[in-house]
Order: structure tokens, then sequence, then C-alpha cells
């Protein structure tokens, strides 16, 4: 008896595990393009890629003229909590069951990890534009990654590489204790031993900590040029506060080595005022820049972070491959995309590589100082624009997918 | 191989130290939540939500209606405490004879609700509260650069949480409120309005997390989560200190502070989970808590 349960318990299994890799097996080749935007809407990160890459991706299928192919094209969105697993049920039940063609907005590196999966099981488009990671072009790459705005790296040899060259060389890490974290500190490091500077220790401090004195003491302590801030969001604001506080920015330097806009914009003028950072976009660069976002700025209520304006650069290329490959399938629409250069007020001297990463101008920023400040929106100065080929790290063989 | 020696203390010394400030952050927090939770017997989750909102609406005076951080001080917690008995009053009491499980779903609830209409209205990036003028700089210590604002927190948090433990160990009014609570039948046929207590000791330990948040809006980022973030760890800390024990409640959240400090220093990793582990040792050894009365 109970065997014979056992065995039926052991088909209905596999027949279901069978019907999944069948369904799985296929992306929505029909004709009617949908795209799902994936955010984080009442979270840490709602401010950066919240319900503004969704009125992003909006604004891009508006101005593509809100069909193609014959066909209006649609939208979906959701919140993925942050929740790897919460994000990849969401994919899942998009790209089987509701025939979603691609998924964008993807904000924190463990989310995009778990839809890419999804998304390469069923040969769907993942449009990456909110994480930092630089895995998905690298260890973790497949044919149908596509990562827009920035990475780790890009922020590593942005920010880190002039000062090391400068001549700060002893560095002091706070670092954000998980995966991004670690990631931006190991380039980081890597690209401060590249140079001559040597890291002379790091701490590693969870996620979410409110009160950085303790971390500041030992920074202090360390003897170190610089203090780079492997962190984002409230973690990079709470840890500034607390070494202005203690008198550290007055003895060293401190790296945000990730600062979006509404963060930078919540920091202190006193103390974050002549910080240096590596942005992706910044939306008072030229004409171009500020007349996007100020209709962004209109509908959103606040300017765009980099991730926003990414969302709309990259929905833009998406449609306009679809338009020009004739179809929605997959494997046709990445490899236009990939011959085609983006351009747009967001991607500029852009390429697309066949590993799924865009390479594109990047900028060097400078926070003002108050009185240089006309209002709450002018933020930042451009010191440079870092040309993509310096950005970004060159394409590994293994992740040729031409 | 001295020199490293006293380098180290001076380290540990400093650590120490900023321990005990956030400790006296910790002691000013649980003493709230220790008074409706051990008084009353309510589990308020709400408490970190009226941290945050003391915050906001200093953030918010100052911006619009020019009220200083000196007057803040004593309107905030003023509203936040109103707040809180109108809380009390209109949705607890209904509740009040129901299982202890209803308020702690309730306030929950209504944490989540005022978060999120905060992350609404406010974004999640978090505003910044300068510190007031009076209170900027620092002085210099052997060991490291105190802050005045973070001796400053010391100072105050000590005197309120003495003056709050005074005010209900040693007074009449304290008198009828431990009495309150331990037999309300008995108090009531003395013709003492228990349900006026109940109401304005609830009003008073919400008035002190709105006090905190106040305290920690020029330290620390005022976001729509910073009560959240908080409200386990202070919750852990009463546990420890043993429930309905003021006193407790005051001494362990200077010692979790230290603890807390410490592990900073040395395992800084595990900072976030140490508070746990020591209220999972307590609760083993001394399920009352550290000053709790062994029922």
């Amino acid at each position: 008896m109970k065997r014979t349960n056992t065995s039926v318990l052991s088909t209905v299994v596999s027949g279901a595990i069978a019907a999944t890799m069948i369904c799985s097996a296929q992306a929505a080749t029909d004709g009617q393009v949908k795209l799902g935007i994936l955010a984080d809407m009442g979270g840490t990160y709602a401010d950066i890629c919240g319900s503004g890459c969704v009125i992003a991706a909006e604004m891009a299928i508006e101005d593509f003229g809100g069909s193609v192919l014959g066909k209006p094209i649609e939208m979906v969105s959701a919140d993925s909590q942050l929740k790897p697993d919460v994000a990849s049920a969401i994919a899942r039940k998009w790209v089987e069951d509701e025939g979603v063609d691609t998924i964008g907005g993807l904000v924190s590196s463990a989310v995009s990890g778990a839809v890419s999966k999804v998304n390469a099981d069923s040969k769907n488009i993942t449009l990456i534009s909110g994480s930092a990671s630089n895995s998905f072009t690298t260890k973790a790459c497949n044919p149908y990654n596509v990562h827009w705005t920035y990475n780790v790296v890009a922020l590593a040899n942005g920010t880190v590489k002039p000062m090391v060259q400068a001549g700060k060389k002893k560095w002091f890490f706070i670092t954000a204790d998980y995966s991004f974290g670690h990631a931006l500190e190991g380039m980081a490091s890597k690209v401060i031993n590249e140079n001559g500077g040597e890291v002379l220790g790091n701490v590693r401090a969870p996620l979410g900590t409110t009160d950085f004195s303790s971390y500041i003491l030992q920074a202090q302590a360390s003897g170190a040029d610089v203090v780079a801030l492997a962190n984002a969001g409230n973690d990079t604001v709470n840890a500034l506060k607390a070494a202005a506080e203690f008198g550290l920015t007055e003895q060293m330097d401190v790296a945000g080595l990730l600062v979006f806009t509404p963060n930078a914009q919540a920091m202190d003028p006193a103390t974050a005022g002549g910080m240096r950072l590596t942005s992706g976009f910044y939306w008072d660069m030229d004409d171009e820049t500020r007349k996007w976002s100020k209709r962004f700025e209109q509908r959103h209520g606040a300017i765009p972070s980099m991730i926003h304006a990414g969302v709309y650069s990259v929905t833009t290329h998406y449609l306009n491959a679809v338009k020009t490959a004739g179809t929605d399938d997959s494997d046709i629409v990445m490899k236009t995309m990939k011959e085609t250069k983006p351009s747009d007020f967001f991607a500029r001297n852009a390429t697309l590589r066949p590993d799924g990463r865009m390479v594109h101008d990047m900028l060097y920023v400078e926070i003002k100082k108050k009185e240089e400040r006309k209002d709450k929106n002018d933020i930042y100065k451009i010191i440079k624009v870092i040309p993509g080929n310096e950005a970004y790290s060159p394409m590994l063989p293994q992740c040729n997918f031409s | 191989m001295a020199t490293l020696f006293d380098i180290n203390l001076f380290a540990l010394f400093g650590q120490l130290l900023v321990g005990l400030i956030n400790g006296s952050f910790y002691a000013l927090l649980s003493l709230g939540l220790a008074i409706i939770f051990g008084l009353l017997k309510i589990i308020n989750f709400a408490q970190g939500a009226m941290y945050m909102l003391g915050a906001f609406i200093a953030l918010l005076a100052l911006k619009y209606m020019g009220i200083n951080y000196w007057f803040a001080l004593i309107l905030v917690p003023l509203t936040v405490g109103l707040i809180g008995i109108l809380m009390e009053r209109f949705l607890i009491r209904p509740i009040a004879n129901e299982d202890h499980l209803y308020s702690l779903l309730l306030t929950f609830g209504l944490a989540l609700i005022i978060q999120g209409v905060f992350t609404h209205a406010f974004g999640s990036s978090g505003l910044s509260y300068a510190v007031p003028d009076a209170l900027k700089g620092g002085t210099k210590l052997p060991f490291m650069y105190l802050p005045n604002y973070r001796a400053w927190i010391i100072i105050v948090s000590v005197l309120v949480c003495a003056g709050t433990w005074w005010m209900i160990e040693k007074t009449k009014l304290g008198a009828y409120l431990r009495a309150g609570t331990e037999n309300p039948q008995l108090m009531q046929a003395f013709g003492i309005n228990v349900p006026l207590i109940v109401t304005l000791t609830f009003g008073f330990g919400v008035a002190l997390a709105g006090f905190a948040g106040v305290m920690a809006a020029p330290i620390y980022s005022v976001s729509p989560d910073m009560g959240s973030n908080i409200l386990i760890t202070v919750f852990a800390i009463v546990v420890i200190g043993g429930m309905g024990s003021i006193g407790g409640a005051i001494i362990t959240g200077l010692g979790m502070g230290v603890v807390e400090g410490l592990t900073k220093y040395f395992y800084p990793e595990a900072s976030n989970t140490v508070i746990f582990l020591v209220m999972v040792i307590v609760l083993l050894l001394k399920p009352a808590g550290l000053f709790g009365k062994e029922a």
C-alpha cells in the first residue's frame, strides 16, 4: 500500500516537473508585446526604483507610440518586496501564464539574479536596470540578460581609481554585509591594489544598521587616507552622518561608492559637499537630459535617479528592436538589440555587447556644497565624463553570446 | 607590543563609551515599552512607529512652523502622547478584554499603515535634521573624539529614565498606577478612575517613544522604516530586563548597548544578532528576565 502511494506520488511529481519544463521551454512568440516591471514599491529602494520605474517604462511606451507589430503594447507591474523568492514566483507567473515577453526594472542584485534564472529557462529577456552586481555578465551570464545603467566595476573604476592615482593610497572599507556590498568591496579593492594602493582593513556592517559610530571609530583608528562606504541607501546616509559627527570627515576622505540622487539629497550638504562619486546619469547634464527629466518630474514628483532613466532607455531600445526585427521572438530581438547602438538622452556613446553588458559613458560627479546649490534638485557638479571602455571591464569569452 | 596594547585599550574605551551612548538610547526606548508592556500588559507594536512619528513631527515642525529643536523636545512628545491617548481610547480599549494577541495584531497593523503612509508621502530615502547649533562640535578625549550631541544624549536619557523610575516607584501617582494595574476592581472601589490612569499611562509610554524620536532625528537619517528597524531589538531588551520591571528595562538597555558596541568591535557581523542571543540565554536560565519577578 505504502509503496503504491509513493509511486503515485513520484508519478505526480515527475509529471508536474515535466509539465513545468514543457511550459517553461517556450517564450510567448505571439506578436503581442507585453512588458513586466518588477520594482521595490515600499521598501528601502522605493525611491530609486519603485513607482518611478513603472512611470519611466510607461513614458517609454507612450513615446514609442503605444503599439508595435500592429498591436497595443501591454504592461504589468508588481512589487518584488526585495525578496528573491517573491520575485521569481511573480516572474514565473508572468512568463508562463500571462504572456510577458520581458521583465525590467529590477532593483537589488538578489532579485535580479532570481528573475534572470526564470527568464533564461523560458527564453525571456531580462532588462536589468537597477542592480549593481557584475555577475549578470560574468559568472551568471546567459544569452537573455541585458544589464543597463551601471555595475560595481564601473563604480569602482569611476570613483576609486582617480582617488588612488591622486595619492590617496591607504583605504578602509565599511561594507554592507551581503552579496552586493562584498562584490563592491572586492572590485574596489582590486582597483586599489592594481593602482599601487593598499587596503588597511574593513568592517562588515549588517544591512540596515542605524548606528555607525562603532565602525567610524574603527575607521578612524585605521590611519587610512580614505574611508570607502561600500553600501547603499540609508546605510550610506547614516554612515556619512556618523562620520561627520565624530570628526572623521576632517581627518580623512569619505568615498560613497554607490550614491543615488535621492540619497544625495538626504545628506547634509555641509558634510556631503565635495564628495565625489560615479553615476550613470545626472538629470541636469544638458538640454536633452533636462527635457526628459522635467517630464518625468511632473509625473513622479521627484527628479529621476539613474535607474529611472535607465529603465526608459532600455525599454525604448527593446521596443525599437522588436519593431526592426518584426517579431517578439526573444532570440531575434536580442540579436537586433546587440546589433543596433542604443542612443538617447541616457545612452551616450553606447553599445550593447554580446555578453549583455550595455557600455556607455559614465559621469564622475561631485556633490555640491550648500552655497553652490540653486535649489533642492541642484546636487551634482560633473567633473568629467568617463568613457564606457574605461569604466567597464572587458567581456569574458565564455559570455560572448553573439 | 606595549604601544599596540595601548592603542587597543584606547580603541576599547572608545567602543565602550559609544556602546554606552547607544545603550542610553535603548534605555529611553525600552522604558516606554516596558511601561506599556509591563504595567498595562499591552503589546504595543506601534511603539516603533511612534518613535518614527516623533522624528518626523520634529522635522516637519522645523520646516513648516519654524519650531526649533528645543521646543520640539517638549511639543513633540506631547503631540505623540496625544496620538497615543486617542489610540488607546478608541482602538485598544474596545478590545482590552480580549486575548493579548488582539492588541498585538491591532498595533502591528497600525504600525504598517503609519509606515506605509509616510513612505508614500516622504519616500524611503530619509530626510536630514541638523544638529542644534548649541550642541554642535565635540570634545577631544584622550581615546576618542566625543561629539557634544552624544554626550547630551547620555545626560538627557539618564535624567528622563531616573525621573520616570522615581515617579513610578516612589510617588503616590506611581503607587496608584501600580495598584490600578494589579487589581483594577479594588482600586475602582476606592474611587480611583482606573481607565483614565490606563489611558494616561499609555499616552506617557508613547510620548517617551516620541521623545526618543526627537533625540534621534539629528544623528540618524529620518526615514519611515527607522522605527521598525529598532523595535524588535527594544522588545528583546524589555524581555531580557524582565517584564514589568522599569529599573530592569533601563539597566538592560544600557547594558545591551555596551554588549552590542563590543560586538561591533570584535565581530561586527554578529552585531545585530547578539542581543537576541543574550535573550535566548536569559530566557533559558531565568524565564522571567534578569529583573522580573518569578510568577
